[in-house]
């Protein structure tokens, strides 16, 4: 089988052209071919010498892999099926909302997590996904061009696959591969305090925590994760960090009923997040088989919202997009999986 | 991107000097150090080789009044610390955190629930002498993977069953802990439940109990990952 040239970084690539005997600007000239136009195959890269690309073509493949299934929300959210290891799948919504669209990409098949309210989880963990897999799932939908937000929040946790998608995020945002800012992209994470540092140090995106509640106890129930990384040694870590006026925290909350939605919980958000400028975004639980969670009532969260955003918190509902088409991370592959 | 503040012991690790390194099992060490603080028996360690490269966590598995901290761990051959580990000798040094965590055992009765080297937090529970009310359901692929079950059946008895999925033996049970809890019909629900081992083994047996109508509230789960 042959090696991908798409998912390579400019290093990567000039590197490569020189073994092959190449010219070393041949590096910059593929990673435009890869990551700016639109073409598919190592033949469409004519400013490449014809020997040139029968090199090129003699060990490498392009790289693309094409979605096998698309689906389409009445609300204009899409999720595509990609194809990955051993027959398995992974999900990518593109939810447009006015001027803007956001992608939001999968990093790893499956998840090694376990959170009580995600249905990844429950398909287990299948495999890491290559910075060239993260990248297709942008690169490779009609969209493309008209991309303006990548959120790193479908399925699997970025950090516990952290080489990849530092390398992705390199991809997306150096001049040579899709140019695009890293004040547009967000990398969430459920807290594994060691990739955030480093991706912390290393990225300029902005970063997202799942929190979904200040109390250690309950967190532990939803997140097994927090055993190992607690969300105080996460929060303190953030503290320790300049975030500037440019780069964006924000904690991810889905509302849960009678679990994380009361006063109790306001003030104690207000209480571990004192010192840090962030935002907080409400999340609407869309129930899982099986689960024995319920999303909190409409007034509920209103309330919540308004009591965290009077505290001096900045505090947002997200919208619930493409519901008509399993869009919470997870359900579509899993649906796929099982036929 | 700054640091507001310069943490020069970036994971706050110190140093300790190996006292111990049994393999116990092929390609499963017990790793032991001076213990110089308490811990409560479910809390893990960081550990690393060196303090400015990213720990990995690890549960203690040893009793909470031994003169030492013990770790289990298995050797991934592709893993950044795990095959330097297994080769350390007492003597050496090896950076390691403070006892923190919060997966710890009540006096409540419970049923404490492993798969693998996930058996390291109950063994320090064990060790501890919280063993009375509770039951360990320890499952493996292989029998020689059952680490301290002359220690445990003896002390047990019967509230220790081991589950084997590749291979057979009398009074172990054929086939993985899932399977094993599927066939009794009715499990404790006003118990507690303690999961330890790999994500798929945590959500599929947390998924059981909840369908057999265990609360969520009374499942607690650490992940190796």
């Amino acid at each position: 089988m042959k090696d991908s040239l798409f998912g390579k970084t400019l290093v990567e690539l000039t590197a490569l052209a020189v073994e092959l005997g190449l010219p070393r600007f041949t590096g910059k000239q593929m990673a435009e071919w890869l990551y700016q136009k639109d073409i598919s195959s190592i033949d469409e890269m004519t400013n490449l010498s014809k020997k040139a690309r029968e090199i090129l073509n003699s060990k490498y493949e392009f790289g693309l892999v094409n979605s096998t299934k698309v689906q389409e929300s009445v609300d204009g959210t899409k999720k595509y099926l990609f194809p990955t290891v051993q027959g398995k799948f992974i999900e990518t919504a593109m939810i447009p909302d006015d001027d803007r669209k956001t992608v939001c990409v999968s990093s790893q098949v499956g998840c090694k997590m376990g959170c009580l309210f995600c249905m990844t989880g429950k398909q287990g963990f299948q495999g890491q996904l290559t910075a060239g897999e993260i990248v297709n799932q942008i690169r490779n939908i009609p969209e493309w061009h008209k991309v303006t937000n990548i959120v790193y929040m479908g399925m699997g946790e970025p950090f516990d696959n952290l080489e990849e998608v530092l390398k992705s995020l390199e991809i997306l945002t150096s001049e040579w591969g899709l140019a695009m800012s890293p004040r547009r992209i967000t990398v969430s994470t459920i807290g594994i305090v060691p990739g955030m540092v480093t991706f912390l140090n290393q990225s300029e995106a902005h970063l997202a925590v799942s929190m979904h509640t200040p109390f250690d106890d309950e967190r532990q129930k939803l997140m097994p994760v927090q055993v190992a990384y607690p969300l105080a040694e996460v929060i303190r870590e953030i503290k320790s960090w300049d975030f500037g006026r440019q780069r964006r925290v924000s904690f991810e909350y889905i509302v849960f009923k009678g679990l994380n939605d009361s006063p109790r919980h306001v003030q104690e958000l207000c209480k571990i997040l004192n010192g840090i400028k962030c935002r907080i975004n409400l999340i609407r639980f869309h129930p899982i088989p099986g689960t024995p969670l319920e999303g909190t009532d409409e007034n509920t969260l209103q309330k919540f919202k308004e009591k965290l955003n009077e505290k001096g918190i900045l505090t947002t509902i997200r919208a619930s997009r493409g519901q008509d088409i399993y869009a919470a991370c997870g359900l579509l592959s899993t649906k796929e999986m099982v036929g | 991107m700054q640091k507001s503040a310069n943490k020069n012991q970036q994971f706050e690790l110190e140093e300790v000097t190996i006292s111990g390194n049994e393999e116990i099992s092929p390609g499963v060490h017990l790793i032991s150090w001076l213990r110089t603080c308490n811990f409560s028996p479910g809390q893990v360690v960081k550990i690393a080789a060196d303090p400015m490269i990213a720990p990995r966590i690890y549960s203690i598995c040893s009793g909470n009044d031994e003169s030492e901290i013990k770790v289990l761990f298995n050797v991934k051959e592709d893993g950044l610390l795990t095959p330097w580990l297994a080769g350390v000798i007492p003597g050496m040094k090896i950076w390691v955190s403070k006892p923190y965590g919060s997966f710890k055992d009540s006096k409540k009765p419970a049923w404490w629930i492993a798969t693998g080297t996930g058996i390291a937090p109950f063994y320090s529970m064990f060790r501890s002498g919280m063993s009375e009310n509770k039951t360990l359901i320890h499952g493996v692929r292989k029998l020689d993977q059952f680490y301290f079950e002359d220690e445990l059946e003896w002390a047990m008895g019967d509230r220790y069953v081991r589950c084997c999925s590749q291979e057979q033996s009398c009074n172990v049970f054929p086939g993985r802990v899932n399977k094993y809890l599927e066939e009794i019909k009715e499990l404790p629900t006003d118990i507690n439940y303690y999961l330890c081992g790999k994500a798929i083994m945590v959500v599929e047996v947390r998924d059981l109990l909840i369908s057999r109508g265990v609360p969520y509230e009374n499942i607690l789960a650490e992940i190796y990952f």
